[in-house]
């Protein structure tokens, strides 16, 4: 039997996929370009019976994630820029305490209360952390309404297995923009195994009691803690990095670009190469961890790069640290809301190259 | 095959229902398709634009900068459409409410009499869906065959009735570019 595609947008979608994927709690807070996702939650997760809350604020919203969390159930909160740099405490506190989450941001351009057309201006604020203190959620950054959906069903388990937050960052084109989807197989909460480190029904099981907490007074411990942490966080960017590559092989240039500014360069490339140039195009899906190594590779074998996005530079140092001065990195790229068409990503490149 | 569309009116013309429309039958009829739309916050009126892109291969960019057909339903939206237009691409003007032609000499420009033929059948609002079976006809990218299923999970119960009526309203939106 065909699967069944379905037409939805990238907010409705992500918010099924993350029904399907056993989310038993969703915390949120309106704010635009992400409120269909809030709705979509409201609507389907009362019908199931499972926790929807609208809460006072973000902050709320993130600390009602903290506490779910901390039972063991698979819990989810979203919002869209500013929201999320109200959620940068809990965050920090999620990673602190070793729980899983889902976050999801469909960003708007900034700074500040900036606008609510979409933008990549949030991607230091979503690989470094974010809040206070040493640590990092995974990111995943999809290109897609089919992708969103899928990311973010395979977030809860990503999570869970590594005990760290997972961000998912959108943007307002994703979260707005409708395509064929189609939906990854449901799962039932109640049959998602108990987890062990996870607070509730001591006394029936007879065991101790268990205390999630941030806090860790003792400096060697906390020290120990952070070390540990570290350990997993060594082992996710050997097993976790995630990329694609179009036409890499033979080009001369390379496009880095992720998300919606990865769709516009991939419109660039087939322009490019129908004008006999050769292009490439890099796209990271896991920003953190970041797909480094490969493309320290890539700079190896001679690539030079151009690295397209919807902020004026923020992933672009990444990609310069792991080229590492070995061959040029390029960068161009627009904020405010606008996104760059493909014909403008296509000019920047046939500069370049001196065509 | 590929067909970038570029939808501009006001709000209430029912823009964001005809591109959704359109890529809804152009799913069924196994095309892959990408609908954004972009509209200010007013709860009324205002700008509602939306790009649209149907295709047999997988989908770049999904904004539409050079349309190979251009839908234009008020005079507002002319300016915008001459701009987005690719060279030699098509522009559907809705004629009741255009009276002068986008000025792209370039361009195989389309007269659609939308509102006058929607109040002929009897109901302005469906000037979006005579639009609709326009561009069918003109661009040839969706065929439209199975909008008639599509148009129940559409609508929610209360307007089942106006089925029938949108289906007629494409019907006369083919026949008004034919020939």
């Amino acid at each position: 039997m065909a699967e069944e595609i379905r037409l939805m947008k990238g907010n409705e979608a992500i918010g099924e996929a993350a029904v399907r994927a056993g989310c038993r709690a969703y915390f949120g807070y309106p704010i635009t370009p992400q409120n269909e996702l809030t709705a979509y939650m409201a609507r389907q997760m009362l019908a199931k019976g499972r926790t929807f809350i609208q809460a006072e604020s973000e902050v709320a919203a993130v600390n009602m994630v903290y506490g779910a969390s901390s039972t063991g159930v698979r819990a989810m909160t979203s919002s869209s820029s500013p929201g999320i740099s109200l959620k940068q405490e809990g965050i920090s506190y999620l990673c602190g305490a070793d729980l899983p989450a889902v976050i999801v941001n469909v960003a708007r351009s900034g700074p500040g209360l900036g606008g609510i057309s979409p933008s990549q201006g949030d991607y230091f604020q979503s690989t470094r952390g974010g809040g206070h203190g040493d640590y990092y959620t995974i990111v995943l950054a999809p290109k897609g309404v089919q992708e969103a959906a899928d990311l973010t069903y395979e977030a809860f388990s990503i999570s869970e297995q590594w005990r760290v937050p997972v961000l998912i960052l959108a943007d307002g084109l994703i979260g707005q923009m409708m395509e064929g989807v189609v939906l990854p197989e449901p799962i039932d909460p109640a049959t998602l195994p108990r987890k062990e480190w996870a607070v509730g029904h001591s006394a029936e099981m007879h065991r101790p009691y268990i205390h999630v907490t941030s806090l860790n007074l003792v400096p060697d411990a906390l020290e120990a803690a952070n070390r540990l942490r570290f350990e997993r966080y060594g082992k996710i960017k050997k097993e976790l990095v995630r990329y694609e590559e179009i036409d890499v092989d033979d080009a001369d240039i390379v496009f880095v670009a992720y998300g919606t500014a990865a769709r516009v360069c991939h419109g660039a490339l087939e322009m490019a190469r129908a004008a006999g140039m050769k292009v490439g195009l890099f796209r990271p899906i896991t920003l953190w961890p970041f797909p480094s190594a490969r493309l320290a590779g890539l700079a190896e074998r001679g690539k030079r790069f151009l690295c397209i996005e919807l902020s004026m530079g923020q992933m672009v140092e990444d990609v310069r640290l792991a080229v590492n001065g070995k061959m040029p990195v390029d960068f161009y790229g627009r904020c405010g809301g606008n996104v760059p068409s493909q014909e403008e990503v296509f000019a920047e490149v046939k500069r370049l190259m001196g065509r | 095959m590929t067909e970038k569309t570029f939808m501009a009116g006001f709000g209430g013309q029912g823009i964001i229902s005809l591109g959704q429309l359109w890529v809804y039958s152009a799913i069924k009829e196994g095309l892959k398709v990408t609908f954004f739309p972009f509209y200010g916050a007013e709860k009324r009126g205002g700008i509602a634009r939306a790009s649209v892109i149907v295709s047999s291969d997988e989908i770049k960019s999904p904004i539409v900068t050079s349309a190979d057909s251009v839908v234009v339903m008020n005079q507002d939206s002319v300016e915008i459409a001459e701009k987005v237009c690719r060279k030699g691409g098509t522009i559907l003007v809705n004629s009741s409410l255009i009276k002068a032609d986008p000025a792209r000499p370039d361009a195989k420009i389309v007269h659609v009499p939308c509102n006058d033929i929607a109040l002929k059948l009897g109901d302005v609002r469906i000037a979006n869906m005579v639009m609709m079976g326009a561009l069918c006809k003109v661009t040839g990218a969706v065929k439209l065959d199975k909008l008639e299923s599509i148009l129940p999970s559409f609508f929610s119960s209360n307007k089942r009735s106006l089925i029938s009526l949108n289906i007629a309203a494409v019907e006369e939106g083919k026949k008004a570019v034919s020939g």
